[in-house]
């Protein structure tokens, strides 16, 4: 350390500062894309596991498991090395065409989280007593409205805790993309870090933007479970 | 894929080792073992810090585990990598590099897993140590900590399932574990990338899912216990395993 000057003009200004904001932009987009896929995919799974029917069941059971027991770093190389390979040429072409990296590791990404929010989802579920479903029923709501007024508004609130740690989770793991070559974040402070040697000045400002990013996450869900909490009573 | 398997469960299982360092599964087991060994008395450390008596000591530990645990934990290793050998002065290799970047990233979860666990206890338990006559760090050591770690072992297995899975970055450094071995032997291969990467998988989720599997046993063997046995103590929130990729 000794003789060692913090100077931080080296990455937070010309060309670095441009790699540095296009990095921050890929895991922007990374995020926001595998977070909606994956809540959609986790809400799809959670009918297939309710749908009663055996086959479907046993799948989702096998999707959730699979999912969480390997590494989400396998599951990266797994999409981008295995994957291409099993698809017809035509969709390879087109795959290569359009940044096949950032679709792949997005695709990664919200299958592995899919299979955490559906646990998620379903835990929230299974703690609405049926009673309750059989009282609405009882009440003359229908299949939909009894979902759509009793049993999920209660069961989101449940969910929510252990939906926004996944949250952040996902936002923390997007960095995983830059071992098949997405240019995120963690990907270009490595690339700077390269060009310039400045190791500490372009890792502090890496890590204070995923540190910044992780508090809003956190600071917005503690806001909303208050909200959610407060609607209950 | 069979015959992958047949020329290279030697690399696979533990690298190239008496030749060349160990790696493979043993690796990644051993690295895993070691990081949880090590960081579990850091983990006691700080969870205890978290619910001290002193603000002083719950704020820097707090300070230490929301910092942690907001950072990825590809950060954590480029730390202990890049930034590291310049603090001391030369380079260190990439196995101790990454027992001791999951050392820091556990220690901040398994603290949490510590604290929630006991935080779960009744608060009539420490009263009652403290009016036996026993003193803060006594009714600590001999009554709180055994009863919440018993309860917690659950969460803290499934925790190690989550170790066993961020071992697999060290890829990323080029450490030899499993997922470098695997990713050796495909680019030797050229033309398998399916079968190679579906042995690599499969492989964790054999170990992984068979952790799990008695994680969950231990989890409901501990429900049972606190059904039948009045003398086990009954946490006041129940512990859900929360498992991350």
């Amino acid at each position: 350390m000794m003789g060692y000057s913090l100077d931080f003009t080296a990455v937070l200004a010309g060309e670095h500062l441009k790699w540095l904001l296009s990095g921050i932009q890929v895991t922007a987009e990374l995020f926001a894309g595998a977070w909606a896929l994956a809540l959609l995919l986790a809400v799809v799974l959670i009918v297939l596991r309710n749908t009663g029917l055996r086959p479907a069941h046993w799948f989702v059971t096998t999707y959730v498991e699979v999912h969480q027991n390997v590494p989400l770093l396998v599951q990266v190389l797994f999409w981008y090395f295995a994957v291409p390979e099993l698809l017809p040429a035509p969709a390879q072409i087109w795959l290569n065409e359009h940044n096949s990296e950032f679709i792949l590791a997005l695709l990664a990404l919200s299958f592995c989280i899919a299979a955490y929010m559906s646990e998620a989802l379903r835990s929230g579920l299974r703690a609405i007593p049926p009673m309750q479903y059989e009282a609405s029923r009882a009440l003359g709501f229908g299949y939909l409205s009894t979902m759509r007024y009793v049993i999920l508004p209660q069961a989101a609130r449940l969910s929510l805790p252990p939906l926004i740690n996944y949250t952040l989770l996902l936002f923390k793991n997007t960095s995983i993309a830059m071992a098949i070559g997405v240019h995120e974040l963690t990907y270009q402070s490595r690339q700077i870090e390269n060009d310039t040697f400045r190791t500490f000045e372009v890792f502090a400002v890496a890590t204070a933007i995923y540190l910044l990013s992780s508090f809003a996450i956190m600071a917005l869900g503690a806001l909303y479970e208050r909200r959610a909490g407060l609607q209950a009573r | 894929m069979l015959q992958i398997l047949r020329d290279n469960w030697v690399l696979f299982l533990i690298g190239q080792y008496p030749a060349g360092p160990l790696g493979g599964l043993s690796a990644t087991v051993l690295i895993a073992v070691l990081g949880l060994g090590l960081s579990f008395p850091c983990a006691l450390l700080l969870g205890l810090g978290r619910i001290s008596p002193f603000r002083s000591i719950r704020a820097v530990t707090a300070i230490i585990v929301h910092t942690v645990r907001g950072t990825p934990f590809l950060m954590v290793i480029f730390w202990s990598y890049f930034a590291l050998p310049i603090i001391i002065g030369h380079p260190i290799a990439g196995f101790p590099t990454l027992v001791g970047a999951l050392v820091i990233y556990e220690s901040a979860y398994l603290a949490e897993i510590v604290r929630s666990g006991i935080e779960a206890l009744p608060k009539g338990q420490i009263e009652a140590a403290r009016s036996l006559g026993l003193n803060y760090r006594q009714a600590m050591m001999s009554v709180v900590l055994p009863q919440a770690l018993y309860n917690s072992l659950p969460t803290m297995m499934s925790q190690f399932v989550s170790l066993i899975k961020e071992t697999s970055l060290g890829y990323v450094i080029s450490v030899n574990e499993f997922t470098f071995a695997a990713a050796q032997v495909n680019s030797r291969l050229l033309t398998k990338p399916v079968q190679v990467f579906s042995i690599l998988a499969l492989t964790y989720f054999l170990l992984c899912f068979a952790l799990t599997q008695s994680a969950r046993a231990v989890e409901r063997h501990i429900a049972r216990r606190r059904r039948e046995d009045p003398a086990v103590i009954r946490p006041l929130e129940s512990f859900v395993v929360e498992p991350a990729p």
